[in-house]
């Protein structure tokens, strides 16, 4: 009653719809079996034509958007939840199947271990990977399993989008499909036991450098929020630093429907406005040559629960930042306690907040060669959205911040205080360079990253590659703006 | 220990700014509101010399705090606008009377002058009547829309050329919010505009200078100039979708206090694919007022409650705007489903 789209059909008041549940009732498929659950509203479904349902759903949605190609390597992002084991038992499933409609992707998985961020031990650490190594090992894809720590080993690269390979003759989904089915039948066995050979199981150990290194970072956070934010970014950077490296094209992660709503809300309460159609889409192109997808979005999490039990798909729980805390933590923890609790009386809002999400694009800068990664923020790598016009939120931040406080001086302070001879060197002037590297940070930030790190403490706590980089945008642009006069075309 | 003014260093804060956390004296934060509100006004251009602005007044804080400063805006940065105040009287006993009797005291304090419309003269229902007939819920659609065009006729009666409204960074936050939990798409695109599209006629723009001051500062400012409002909640509200939105942002802004601004910063950034269905702007068949159907949405709600159907404006009925415009009779099934559910 509360959507604005809903159309009474037939003005049909829900009231009268509803069936009353009682244990005989007939799957609403096949009309025949008994039904062991109920999905949305009131729709019955018995075991096999459920397990159809759910299978189906997620070739569907594949299918439907034509974005992995055959014989594509595609990493799966496995957190050990129901969700993304769930995606790995549907992928085994697709790829086992004999029917012609066989899934034909090349998948490996990854699992970050987040155990250094969230505060756990190493033997729960180590136990959570035993377990996880157990599921990985019977589905016989290549594994990584990466600890979060690696973060501060990783190459400014990453930071930059790729361009997508143009060497690659990009041909049309229906070209490429006809192109392998050709061509697959010329397989051989060898073949076959060559792609066994090459299973790549990765396991890296962390270093108790970075292991501080990771601590320090963390508690130089003072929010839950810009936690939450910190790892979700670092963990990014990381798959798609692993992707890359082993060619990888494509990342699927495990998000469910409801934890996608989840998402935009809180996205939406964070800043994340220009970013919302990547952040929750189907696809997300931000990173040029790595495209991550999500398979999952149509699930809700109760269907993906139930399937769980019921066809005993193996998960391991691990505990997380927001684990037992309460309601009010942070804002990510807040709308997830909103959401569900509006579910329980509207039993709509999910669903209509995926569809809102639906509707709406990220706004791309024009791609070419020539773009500079600087117009990219540095940390989400999603486009600036700080460059509004005066009349905006964003301005209106500015002007409060600027009349709530003394003018600073900057320039004659700075001058002052070389005037007195204090061998400055360099680069390293006096105690008030910390705050204008803090503030140089802020203009290559997007509006949300610029809050994170706000709630951040010492900025030099931030990994080597993030530092580095943020750096040589620097002096390019102060470049940029000696010789901007001079410059012909517009680098945008 | 006595915490200093971080802006003028001289005199001691009395206050902590929800907006940025800043401590400040009476005048500095005075002064900072005051320039907030003159910089969105400058920044987006919603006046121009000479016009004749109406004021949305209902004695409550926001338009209480629009109203006056409104006038010292004007008079400081000589806007050259004629400002007076217009009143809609909804007919909520106990609530709407005595609101305006603030906003008449509010005429006497600021020397403007004042119009009150209601709801008994323009539709002939008072929203008394109304929820008598509806019930406690959804009353509060017929109490919106028939106060938005409650407003655009006064305002044409007294012949002036924009309307200004005193909704606050909160509410805007809230709608965006509303919004997305309810997938109006349409509506989302538009509601973070700072003034309305003045295309057409018939139409008068309406603004909001306060959009980016928070409702905390609104009472501060009110509180310390002791200015005189009317602060009680409405008695139909507590059951309304927006309390949902309006919860949920109380707590986002307890967690992080910029939050507000935050999202109204991504209801700005956000946007909509193209192909998305949109509404095309008409007028309505009956009366002449703006619409995206045949009929707009307050002929609807009258038709339904002048026939006993209160149920009629909620949700879609396109097919029957047919019928009624024709003044066919509807069918029994029909008529069933769009009485009063009875309890």
């Amino acid at each position: 009653m509360c959507q604005v789209e809903e159309d009474y059909n037939g003005l049909e008041c829900k009231q009268e719809k509803i069936p009353v549940p009682t244990l005989n009732r007939k799957c609403m498929k096949c009309k025949e079996g008994t039904a062991v659950l109920i999905i949305r509203v009131s729709d019955a479904f018995c075991r096999s034509c459920f397990k159809e349902y759910f299978i189906h759903k997620f070739r569907a949605m594949l299918g439907k958007n034509r974005v992995i190609f055959p014989q594509e390597k595609v990493l799966l992002a496995v957190s050990g939840g129901a969700a993304s084991c769930s995606m790995l038992a549907q992928v085994q499933e697709g790829l086992s199947r004999d029917a012609p409609k066989k899934l034909r992707f090349m998948p490996g998985i990854i699992y970050i271990d987040d155990g250094g961020a969230c505060g756990r031990s190493s033997e729960e650490r180590q136990r959570s990977v035993d377990q996880l190594k157990s599921i990985f090992t019977e589905t016989g894809f290549p594994y990584f399993i990466v600890p979060l720590e690696q973060v501060f080993s990783l190459p400014t690269s990453v930071l930059v989008p790729g361009t997508s390979d143009p060497d690659s003759s990009n041909p049309s989904y229906k070209q490429a499909v006809d192109q392998y089915i050709k061509e697959k039948q010329k397989l051989t066995e060898e073949e076959a036991a060559s792609a066994v050979a090459q299973l790549r199981i990765e396991e890296s150990v962390c270093s108790p450098e970075h292991k501080l290194a990771l601590e320090r970072l963390f508690s130089s956070l003072n929010t839950l929020t810009a936690k939450e934010d910190m790892l979700q970014i670092l963990r990014q950077h990381l798959i798609l630093h692993i992707a890359r490296e082993n060619g990888y094209s494509k990342v699927m992660m495990g998000d469910s429907c409801s934890r996608l709503a989840v998402k935009l809300l809180s996205n939406i309460a964070l800043g994340r406005g220009a970013a919302l159609a990547s952040d929750t889409g189907f696809s997300d192109p931000r990173y040029g040559d790595v495209v991550i997808v999500r398979p999952m979005r149509d699930y809700s999490s109760k269907e993906i629960a139930a399937y769980s039990r019921m066809f005993h798909v193996p998960s391991v729980f691990i505990s997380g930042l927001d684990t037992k805390t309460h309601d009010k933590a942070s804002i990510q923890r807040l709308t997830e306690s909103f959401v569900t609790n509006l579910q329980a009386d509207f039993p709509s809002t999910v669903s209509t907040i995926y569809r809102t999400s639906e509707k709406l694009h990220t706004v791309m800068p024009s791609q070419g060669q020539t773009t500079e990664p600087a117009s990219k923020c540095l940390l989400c790598l999603c486009a600036l959205d700080t460059n509004v016009d005066k009349a905006s939120a964003f301005h209106a931040t500015l002007v409060s911040e600027q009349l709530s406080q003394i003018k600073l001086q900057d320039t004659s302070h700075d001058a002052r205080c070389c005037a007195e001879g204090q061998g400055c060197g360099t680069g390293g002037c006096c105690s008030s360079n910390r705050s204008p590297e803090h503030q140089d940070l802020k203009t290559l930030l997007c509006y949300s990253c610029r809050l994170t790190i706000k709630d951040m403490g010492a900025v030099d706590a931030l990994p080597p590659y993030i530092i580095t980089e943020a750096e040589k945008r620097q002096k390019r642009s102060r470049m940029r703006m000696e010789i901007s006069e001079y410059l012909l075309e517009d680098e945008d | 220990m006595p915490v200093q003014c971080s802006n003028c260093v001289q005199r001691r804060a009395v206050l902590k700014r929800p907006k940025t956390g800043h401590s400040l004296c009476k005048d500095c934060f005075f002064w900072a509101f005051e320039e907030e509100i003159h910089q969105t006004i400058v920044s987006a251009g919603l006046f121009n010399r000479g016009e004749t602005v109406a004021i949305g007044a209902s004695g409550g804080k926001d338009s209480t705090v629009l109203a006056h400063v409104m006038k010292v805006l004007n008079e400081r940065y000589d806007y050259g606008l004629n400002l007076l105040l217009l009143s809609v009287d909804e007919g909520i006993t106990g609530y709407r009377d005595d609101s305006l009797e603030t906003v008449k005291r509010n005429q006497q304090q600021y020397e403007l002058p004042l119009k009150i419309v209601s709801y008994e003269e323009l539709y002939g229902w008072t929203m008394d009547a109304i929820v008598k007939q509806v019930g406690l819920k959804n009353n509060c659609t017929f109490c919106g829309v028939f106060r938005r065009q409650a407003l655009d006729r006064g305002a044409m009666m007294l012949k002036v050329d924009k309307i200004c409204t005193g909704h606050n960074a909160d509410d805007v936050a809230e709608t965006v919010l509303m919004n997305v939990l309810r997938g109006d798409i349409a509506r989302l695109r538009r509601c973070t505009a700072i003034s309305t599209a003045s295309e057409g006629e018939g139409a008068i723009p309406r603004c909001k200078p306060l959009k980016y001051a928070y409702e905390k500062e609104i009472v501060l400012y009110a509180y310390f100039k002791k200015l005189d409002y009317f602060s009680t909640e409405c008695i139909y509200s507590p059951n309304a979708y927006r309390g949902h939105a309006r919860a949920f942002l109380k707590d986002l802004e307890s967690i992080r206090p910029s939050s507000i601004i935050d999202v109204i910063h991504s209801g700005e950034t956000l946007s909509v694919k193209d192909g998305v269905k949109m509404p095309v702007q008409g007028t309505c068949s009956r009366c002449g007022y703006i619409s995206s159907q045949a009929l707009c949405k307050s002929c609807v709600l009258l038709e339904g409650l002048n026939r006993g159907l209160p149920k009629l404006g909620i949700g879609k009925h396109h097919r029957l705007h047919g019928k009624i415009l024709a003044q066919e009779p509807l069918t029994e099934q029909e008529e069933k489903k769009l009485k009063a559910v009875d309890f």
